[in-house]
């Protein structure tokens, strides 16, 4: 059934909402006006409800001195002004400090991890173009980090990642990369931010591979039968012909995995059972626990709403750049 | 074109390195889940020292796996259902009428999905507390405030996924049905979803995987009695004692189903990524 929805690149640009023979047309002429607002209703309603509303309230929340005293009947929780944002940014005071710290954190490790991701999404993609023996069994392989629930992979991980009983130590033991006798924690200190990030490209690589896939499969064969007989060589025709082709999958893609990374909250919170060490403080993390633990939610709020501004920022300003590119290109 | 001999064995390693990195959790999952505790208590060994099933007997006492099992099936499966519902409407709609605002929903839908999770939590936390206080309706610690929850989560990707389904299915059939009488409903429902079953499966198993992975909601909106697997499964892994080989037991039954339901429609999920992406 692949032939219903693989050609789908080319989407009808537009199309006259009235294209019943004539004698219908008053009729279905009234109904249309109505009908496709009418089938909208029910997504409408649940995403105003359940992500827009709530937003808007968080807004109102990051303005509001809202602490464990007030939870109970939020309407008696005093007014605070921007103080919660006073306190958010100041960088004399410890919240401030530490939010600033997590931030770093949480951008290195994006970064790291969407371009490790991306690397290694492409060389599986690339190198799984040729047809070979066991070719269908490695893709399904690969795609299979990306099927397992999150906390399943976590789990496992951090059982891997174990000082005294986990695969990791044991097999660099074994190659006699670690001393055996003293084997290093990777769940605390240093290392938690190397671990973190090893889980978090082992869950996303598949996804940059599934869409890189995707996208090589519209690469026309004939332009690398042309790079060749050019003499292009694998460097030239990845740089001439796949990446070019790719640009457009790259450009959602790259904007998916950014935002999916910088909000990461599943891997470090099952990784690390709850409160992630300071070197792996990821900024969803470090806003759950100065929200729940402290039960101060307008503060928590007032973090969260300058994340928010933060990544709109950021992707207005990538979409304005990249599609500029795009359009000179 | 042929490949030259360095390619060839750039491609083995790269990819030979690849099939090692992703098999190592699965690997140890699976064995893991093998062996008697004495083995995941002390130093790793690559194979259980003898192979057991005891783990897939006692991780249903060592926690209530199965009462977490039965809320995560519940949640997962409701979301998905009236999730793929309320996207096949409204990707009707997109796929098949211009209108006002349209654009705007499309936009709006979308860039819900990059809203930082913790933003709404707080909010939705307090809201579903409250709402639960005024009315009565439990939507705080319960599943059916879980499920309303994870439905909104895979709703834009869905949506996405069937305008891309639907608008690959010529109008042409559509203009048919009309001649023949059949009004919007009866076009969708007649021509347009049995044109488009494996796209729907393959967004009701996304829906499903949305749903059943989810930890951050899933951690702060349920109690002891509405708790799901993603919380769940943490249980084994106490302060007195830590059971690896009964969560990974557990995590081995707790992947088959979604794992064996994505692979199986890897190649739907490839071409509504295609529609999807290019556009």
């Amino acid at each position: 059934m692949a032939t219903t929805t693989a050609p789908g690149p080319v989407r009808p640009a537009g199309r006259p909402a009235e294209d019943g023979p004539p004698s219908r047309r008053r009729r279905r002429g009234v109904r249309r006006s109505y009908l496709p607002y009418l089938l909208l209703v029910p997504a409408a309603l649940l995403e105003l409800g359940i992500h827009v509303v709530p937003m808007l309230v968080g807004v109102w929340m990051s303005l509001l001195e809202l602490t464990q005293f007030h939870i109970r009947d939020w309407s008696t929780a005093p007014f605070a002004g921007l103080d919660n944002y006073r306190v958010t940014f100041d960088l004399d005071s410890a919240t401030g400090r530490d939010l600033l710290h997590s931030f770093w954190v949480t951008t290195a490790y994006t970064t790291l991890s969407v371009g490790l991701s991306w690397m290694l999404g492409l060389a599986a993609a690339v190198f799984l173009q040729r047809p070979f023996k066991g070719r269908a069994l490695l893709r399904t392989l690969f795609l299979t980090p990306y099927a397992l629930p999150v906390y399943t992979a976590v789990i496992t991980w951090t059982f891997m990642f174990q000082r005294d009983t986990g695969l990791v130590n044991h097999a660099l033991d074994q190659l006699g990369l670690v001393d055996g006798a003293n084997p290093p924690f990777w769940l605390i200190g240093e290392n938690s931010f190397v671990a973190l990030l090893v889980v978090s490209v082992w869950r996303s690589w598949p996804f940059a591979f599934l869409c890189l896939m995707a996208g090589l499969q519209n690469v026309p064969a004939e332009l690398y039968e042309a790079s060749a007989i050019d003499g292009a060589n694998f460097w030239r025709r990845l740089r001439d012909v796949t990446l070019p082709m790719l640009r457009p999958v790259n450009q959602v893609l790259l904007l998916v995995l950014f935002l999916w990374t910088f909000n990461d909250f599943n891997t470090p919170y099952v990784l690390f059972g709850g409160s992630a060490p300071r070197q792996a403080d990821l900024i969803s993390i470090h806003i759950y626990q100065s929200s729940f633990v402290t039960w101060n939610f307008g503060l928590g709020s007032a973090m969260s709403v300058a994340l928010l501004l933060f990544l709109l920022v950021v992707t207005a300003g990538y979409l304005l750049v990249t599609n500029r590119r795009r359009e000179h290109a | 074109m042929r490949e030259s001999t360095g390619e060839r064995w750039a491609r083995r390693v790269v990819l030979g390195l690849l099939t090692l990195f992703v098999l190592a959790p699965l690997y140890v999952m699976v064995s893991s889940g093998l062996k008697p505790l004495r083995d995941v208590q002390g130093a790793f060994t690559w194979l259980p020292s003898r192979v057991t099933f005891e783990p897939f007997v006692e991780m249903w006492q060592t926690v209530p796996l199965g009462r977490y099992l039965v809320n995560s099936l519940l949640v997962a499966s409701s979301a998905a259902l009236v999730s793929v519902a309320i996207a096949i409407f409204a990707a009707f709609a997109i796929s098949r009428y211009r209108f006002r605002g349209r654009q705007l929903f499309s936009v709006t839908v979308l860039s819900t999905q990059m809203f930082p999770g913790i933003l709404f939590l707080l909010p939705l936390f307090l809201i579903y507390v409250n709402l639960g206080n005024a009315t009565g309706i439990e939507l705080y610690a319960s599943r059916l405030g879980l499920t309303i929850t994870y439905l909104t989560f895979s709703l834009p990707f869905s949506i996405w996924m069937l305008v891309g389904y639907f608008d690959s299915i010529p109008r042409g059939l559509d203009e048919a049905a009309q001649v023949d009488g059949a009004g919007p409903l009866r076009t969708l429902f007649q021509v347009i979803l049995p044109t488009a079953v494996p796209g729907i499966v393959a967004v009701t198993v996304y829906a499903f995987m949305t749903a059943w992975g989810e930890v951050l909601f899933a951690s702060v909106m349920t109690d002891e009695h509405s708790r799901t697997l993603a919380v769940g499964l943490q249980g084994y892994a106490t302060q007195y004692n830590v059971y690896w080989n009964q969560a990974m037991a557990a995590s081995v039954v707790v992947s088959v189903p979604v794992v064996v339901g994505f692979l199986a429609l890897q190649r739907y999920f490839v071409a509504g990524l295609t529609a999807g992406a290019v556009k």
